[in-house]
């Protein structure tokens, strides 16, 4: 991603109320409003429209296997980091209609489903951008480009929100996309601390996200408006220690795929596909026959996927990855190593919720620098415990 | 992508567990496909299969050949004259007829993997003076399992390429040959530098017939085979279909020994 934000616009302040007002603005132009909010322990993404629904005091505690909210010092309203929501639970459901089919004696009509819904995302992280950046690729960049991903996708608006304070979980600068956001965003705040509990530095990024901002009260940015939201991106950037080391990984990777490491994961990993229902570019989809009591209509339904269920690979005869330690090595050689050949691209942005939502608390990143040390093993030593 | 009505318009018993479709568009026929591609037929409230199209034929007819073997087959199995099915493609890599010519070619299937390499035939066989020696090997478990029967007794009999058939389990009438496909490869002749091989069937019998065909100094480049994998949308984002870095159902199925061989080596990939 580009490492700054582009320069024809100048940024400008809005405050709590200006906030609030940008929401109200979304939602007059027929925009169904989704951001960050509190709901069973955890910060999710669901339609709001006061600023009040926001996660505002909430920030979180995240670790392999490890997710509290935790109420914070102060009373910023994107003061969490990721939760096991992210995006694509909009731009791709978990469960969509992907065709219906009236069947009738002259014969059939099949159609594609036609209502897309217009979004507004409000809270977007650097990472995330990446991360549809990369379904982008997967669903639209593509020689049969998903057309329900594509509306869905080009009429959203994306009101990013630069990270304050990652989690521990967090490495997305070793991969390049964040913790600033660079591009790929409508308009891009950065929420500063202040008296009123804060104000924000609005970046333009778009001429969409720069009609929007001309409707609201801002105020041009001063330099300590300015000098304050860099103070946010650096201690943001600062704060980041967890790293996956990128240069050369996918090489290693596929020359390491009978490494004992996956027999040693393999025996802790529980399969129960945590890790591809929160990552955010995991794209795998079931295409299942919706049962119908009506003979007349039938219907095709895509539901999320996981590479880690044994029928993942099902053929007549049975499944073609039969063991967990073949799974867990499919995810994650797809993830850092054979999405480079099919997307050109990582499938990993380091949001690092795998790490945080798998329940055994398996972290990619230690899992790569176990294979990275020990390079070109491919058993362990006799009478080694496995 | 949604499924384009199509009718059944004619229905042959293969085996046991196995007919061939004869589908006629309803209204607007899908692309011409090349022979190797398949589509996905939809059994209208049952659901949706990749199957390799095993007909090209005039009037935008195509055929499918499909066995048995789950919810969807059967349905399609049960498919009378007259029903409707739902066709998306064609999807996926052709074998590349076209660029064997001038040479020899080996056509070799093991069981239903025929129904893919039917088309492959027909071309050859139309075009037969584009082509030197052209063997067409056919393998099944017994005498029975041999899909397109008649046909493959029509080409031998014809004496235009040259056939030869064998089953695993042969019973009292069976004239050919008796053992598994690659063993018929050992008397065929081959001049390696122009001979370009097509293999369809199940994934042991490709490793196999492979290793053969390699063995007699054929380059893995010019050895071409079908993979078959899970696939649900035929577009190559399902993920079901991936074999390392190949999405089969985009990069395949069609693939040569050279890209698909060091990966159905690995294990479980």
């Amino acid at each position: 991603m580009a490492p700054s934000a582009p320069t024809d616009y100048h940024p400008v302040v809005l405050d709590r109320p200006g906030l609030q007002a940008l929401i109200d603005v979304l939602v007059a132009d027929g925009r169904r409003v989704i951001g960050p909010t509190v709901r069973d322990g955890a910060v999710i993404y669901e339609e709001l429209t006061q600023i009040g629904e926001l996660p505002g005091g909430w920030g979180e505690d995240q670790g392999p296997g490890h997710y509290r909210l935790r109420r914070r010092d102060d009373d910023l309203l994107f003061g969490y980091a990721v939760g096991p929501d992210s995006w694509k639970r909009f731009l791709f459901p978990p469960v969509s209609t992907t065709w219906q089919a009236e069947v009738s004696r002259d014969g059939v009509e099949v159609a594609p489903p036609s209502e897309v819904p217009r979004y507004a995302f409000i809270g977007v992280r650097a990472c995330e951008l990446a991360a549809i950046a990369v379904q982008d690729r997967v669903f639209v960049q593509t020689s049969y480009p998903d057309r329900d991903y594509a509306a869905r996708r080009e009429q959203a608006l994306f009101v990013a929100v630069n990270c304050s304070s990652p989690a521990t979980t967090c490495f997305c600068p070793s991969m390049g996309s964040g913790p600033r956001v660079g591009s790929g965003h409508d308009l891009a705040l950065t929420e500063i601390p202040d008296a009123a509990g804060s104000r924000f530095l609005v970046e333009i990024g778009s001429e969409r996200g720069a009609a929007i901002a001309a409707r609201l009260a801002t105020r041009d940015a001063a330099p300590a408006d300015r000098e304050a939201a860099a103070a946010v991106w650096s201690g943001a950037a600062a704060a980041i220690s967890r790293a996956l080391p990128s240069d050369g990984l996918k090489n290693v990777l596929v020359h390491n795929l009978e490494h004992p490491r996956w027999d040693t994961v393999a025996a802790r990993c529980l399969a129960c596909a945590n890790c591809t229902m929160v990552c955010p570019t995991c794209f795998c989809a079931d295409f299942r026959e919706a049962g119908s009591l009506s003979p007349d209509h039938a219907e095709q339904h895509r539901t999320w996927a996981s590479c880690f269920a044994v029928d993942h690979t099902q053929l007549h005869g049975g499944s073609m990855r039969w063991t967990t330690r073949s799974r867990y090595r499919q995810w994650l050689t797809h993830k850092l190593a054979t999405w480079y050949d099919q997307f050109g691209t990582s499938g990993c942005v380091g949001c690092g919720r795998c790490i945080a939502w798998c329940p055994v608390g398996i972290d990619i990143t230690e899992e790569v620098s176990a294979i990275r040390a020990t390079d070109g093993l491919t058993r362990l030593p006799a009478g080694a415990a496995p | 992508m949604v499924p384009v009505p199509y009718r059944v318009v004619g229905r042959a018993r293969e085996t046991a567990d196995t007919v061939t479709l004869s589908l006629e568009p309803v209204d607007q026929p899908i692309t011409t496909p090349a022979p190797g591609q398949f589509n996905m037929l939809y059994a209208f409230g049952v659901g949706e299969v990749p199957i390799s199209i095993s007909g090209i034929d005039a009037g935008h007819r195509v055929r499918h050949t499909v066995r048995a073997v789950g919810a969807v087959s059967q349905a399609l199995c049960a498919a009378e004259a007259g029903a409707m099915v739902g066709v998306r493609g064609p999807f996926g890599t052709d074998w590349g007829v076209d660029s064997a010519a001038g040479g020899d070619v080996i056509v070799i299937a093991g069981g239903i993997g025929l129904a893919p390499l039917r088309p492959v035939v027909h071309e050859l066989l139309h075009n037969r003076r584009q082509f030197r020696r052209v063997t067409v090997l056919v393998g099944a478990r017994s005498p029975e399992e041999i899909v397109f029967r008649g046909e493959v007794a029509s080409w031998q009999a014809s004496a235009r390429i040259t056939v030869r058939t064998t089953v695993d389990y042969a019973t009292a009438a069976w004239k050919g040959e008796v053992g598994v496909v690659p063993t018929l490869i050992e008397r065929v002749t081959i001049d390696p530098e122009v001979t370009t091989v097509m293999i369809c069937g199940p994934e042991v019998m490709l490793r196999f017939t492979a290793a053969e065909v390699l063995g007699r100094g054929v380059a893995a480049e010019r050895v071409r085979v079908s993979m078959e994998r899970n696939m649900q949308c035929g577009v190559g984002r399902c993920g079901h279909c991936q074999l390392g870095p190949v999405l089969v159902c985009l990069n395949g199925p069609v693939l040569p020994w050279s890209r698909v061989g060091p990966l159905v080596a690995r294990r479980e990939l």
